[in-house]
């Protein structure tokens, strides 16, 4: 497993823990918002946990556009 | 809070509000917890000082465009004040658009001059039209040591010596443009004059006070015609401070409120709600006895607070629940979106009271507004001291369309006297919503006669700027409209567009073209997503120049189907 998958394989999880949905519902290309069911808050709590997990900070603009997995994942990457 | 009867113009207000209080502290920014910033009205005038003087020798003169595309922060406030002591015209910009559509309304609006935050500077310089902007001198704030700004001035670095001189406008002259939607269609670019801004603040100060010592959070983005009125003009004009956070997550906003004892908050609906919800689940989590007691104190405030509120006893009655609030609060804000009356009451009910107004950009910050005379969880509030409203053609249950007439109504549309002359009639601005007045004279709204929606978040969606999402997709012809103007519903909430989908002759709508669909809508942001789609069997109506004729098309949808003929996406 690359160091990538490493890191959206954690983010799946620490989404699916977070929102108590299931692991398996979800994929690297779903879109968080209709998958986990959140408007944009939930989406920046979600960013704070990732941030705690990963320490590493990430500015609110990070998530401007980000609607799947994979994407956050690799913004993520980039700052570790 | 100075007299603002005196002044033409935002410019001069602003320049006296420096020397007014000088020691009091007008901007304080934080950052995940951490102040970053604090400045006085002094200091503020430190700043703000050589870089007016140092916009005015790079040429920016009375009536020259400025752009600014920045979150919340102080740079935005000293850099629209220097832009109004220069004469000029603020052009303020939603940075939650795209490059793209930064790039389009920066052309639209012949801005001269453009300040801009690093990482949104960055993206406009990535963007494949970037090379055709024509704004002629760009400023960037926060640029990283060696970090590649494109010829681009640095804010920091932008300074000079020496006193620059105000340049005296009048009250009809442009303060702003501000754009209420369009991205992708037909942008409409409100032009607010000096006057209705200074007849807003008057308006708003007169049912809201500000004084030194009130702290507003600021959280809407200043861009916004609430947070430009209440998270700047207003308090500076008073003397009051201003909080910036530069994260806006929940659990920030929150500690903000405690660390700065905030007075005044304005918030869409969306983040009521979320405050509603962490709210309720610390309530449900107490101790059997300890929710007994809440209980019991919370009916006491209510039926204490029946007539009108009263924050220092609710404050003694709910101490705790106050004190997560930072003890000091006493209004919110918020509007621009359809507030559920049950939010607005259980917030009141625990001796929060919630202002829910009601206003667009076209009429500046608000129309309406709850002044708890008595609260009204059901209605938008009154209009506004020097607002009047008209319900034009009521039905049998007294709805039709607000009309306003007032002077805090924009100039008009830049660049499009058609749409002027359809939404100003007679100096009375079409708002485009249904409400009536109850026999109280409170302002309740009841949907939109036009085609649009506006998001929980506060956002005007026009279903003529998404279409272009979808360009190329593989069916005969679409379009979009929203849902409530197909089916008109007398009511705001649940709003959703409805793509419209012509197949070709023998097409099916097959998993692919709903995986199209899906891809197209999943790159727009989320506020702005299709929400179902309908097959339509007939070829879309069109004009001599192919142009859908949306009007008839609608009607056509309406009556020969229903709201079940939406397939969710």
């Amino acid at each position: 497993m690359t160091a990538f998958d490493q890191t959206l394989d954690q983010i799946l999880t620490l989404a699916a823990t977070h929102f108590k949905v299931p692991r398996e519902k979800l994929t690297p290309d779903d879109d968080f918002f209709k998958t986990l069911g959140i408007d944009s808050l939930q989406a920046l709590d979600l960013l704070t946990k990732l941030e705690n997990h990963f320490k590493v900070e990430l500015p609110d603009y990070e998530l401007q556009g980000v609607s799947d997995f994979r994407t956050l994942a690799s913004r993520i990457q980039s700052r570790l | 809070m100075l007299n603002l009867d005196q002044y033409t113009s935002l410019g001069e207000a602003l320049r006296d509000a420096l020397e007014r209080w000088p020691n009091e502290v007008c901007l304080i920014e934080s950052d995940r917890g951490k102040e970053k910033t604090r400045l006085t009205y002094s200091d503020f005038k430190e700043i703000a000082v050589p870089l007016t003087r140092a916009l005015e020798d790079a040429d920016l003169k009375a009536d020259d465009r400025a752009a600014i595309i920045m979150t919340n922060q102080s740079k935005w406030l000293i850099s629209a004040y220097a832009i109004f002591h220069c004469g000029g015209v603020l052009v303020p910009l939603d940075y939650k658009l795209t490059a793209a559509e930064h790039l389009q309304l920066l052309a639209h609006s012949r801005a001269k001059f453009l300040i801009v935050e690093f990482y949104l500077w960055r993206a406009i310089m990535q963007s494949p039209e970037f090379k055709k902007h024509s704004v002629q001198r760009v400023l960037v704030t926060e640029a990283p040591l060696g970090a590649d700004i494109g010829g681009a001035f640095r804010w920091e670095d932008f300074r000079r010596k020496g006193e620059p001189s105000l340049v005296k406008r009048q009250k009809e002259d442009v303060a702003c443009i501000v754009y209420s939607s369009g991205t992708g269609g037909r942008p409409k670019g409100c032009v607010l004059t000096h006057e209705n801004y200074i007849e807003q603040c008057k308006a708003l100060t007169a049912w809201y006070p500000f004084w030194p010592g009130v702290r507003y959070l600021s959280i809407l983005p200043t861009n916004h015609a609430i947070d430009f009125m209440v998270g700047f003009v207003g308090p500076f004009v008073c003397g009051a401070c201003v909080v910036h956070l530069r994260t806006l997550r929940p659990e920030f906003v929150r500690d903000a409120m405690v660390k700065y004892k905030i007075t005044y908050m304005s918030l869409v609906p969306m983040v009521l709600k979320n405050l509603e919800r962490g709210l309720r689940a610390k309530l449900d989590d107490l101790p059997g006895p300890k929710r007994f007691l809440l209980n019991k104190l919370i009916a006491a405030n209510k039926a204490m607070t029946r007539r009108k509120p009263n924050v220092p006893l609710s404050r003694k009655l709910l101490g705790q629940i106050h004190g997560a609030f930072g003890g000091e609060l006493l209004a919110l804000f918020t509007g621009g979106a359809f507030m559920e009356p049950s939010t607005l009451q259980f917030f009141y009910d625990l001796g929060i009271p919630v202002a829910n107004g009601y206003g667009l950009t076209e009429a500046g910050t608000a129309l309406t507004l709850n002044d708890f005379k008595p609260f009204r969880a059901d209605t938008v509030g009154k209009p506004l001291p020097g607002v009047e409203l008209r319900i034009l053609n009521p039905d049998y249950d007294g709805i039709g369309e607000v009309a306003v007439h007032s002077k805090t109504i924009m100039s008009h549309y830049l660049y499009d006297a058609e749409l002027t002359a359809q939404t100003i009639v007679d100096g009375w601005l079409l708002t485009g919503d249904l409400g009536r007045f109850d026999g109280t004279g409170h302002l309740q709204l009841f949907g939109r006669k036009k085609n649009m929606i506006v998001t929980e978040g506060g956002k005007n969606i026009y279903p003529e700027d998404i279409e272009s999402a979808f360009d190329g997709i593989s069916v005969k012809e679409y379009c979009i409209f929203a849902a409530n103007y197909l089916w008109p519903a007398k009511t705001l909430g649940k709003e959703m567009l409805v793509l419209i989908v012509r197949l070709e002759s023998g097409q099916e709508f097959s998993p692919a073209l709903q995986e199209e669909i899906n891809s197209r809508n999943r790159r727009l942001p989320d506020f702005k997503r299709v929400g179902g789609y309908v097959i339509w069997d007939k070829d879309f109506p069109r004009t001599a120049s192919m142009k859908i004729k949306r009007t008839v098309l609608a009607e056509e949808i309406g009556k020969s189907l229903g709201r079940a003929a939406v397939v969710a996406l």
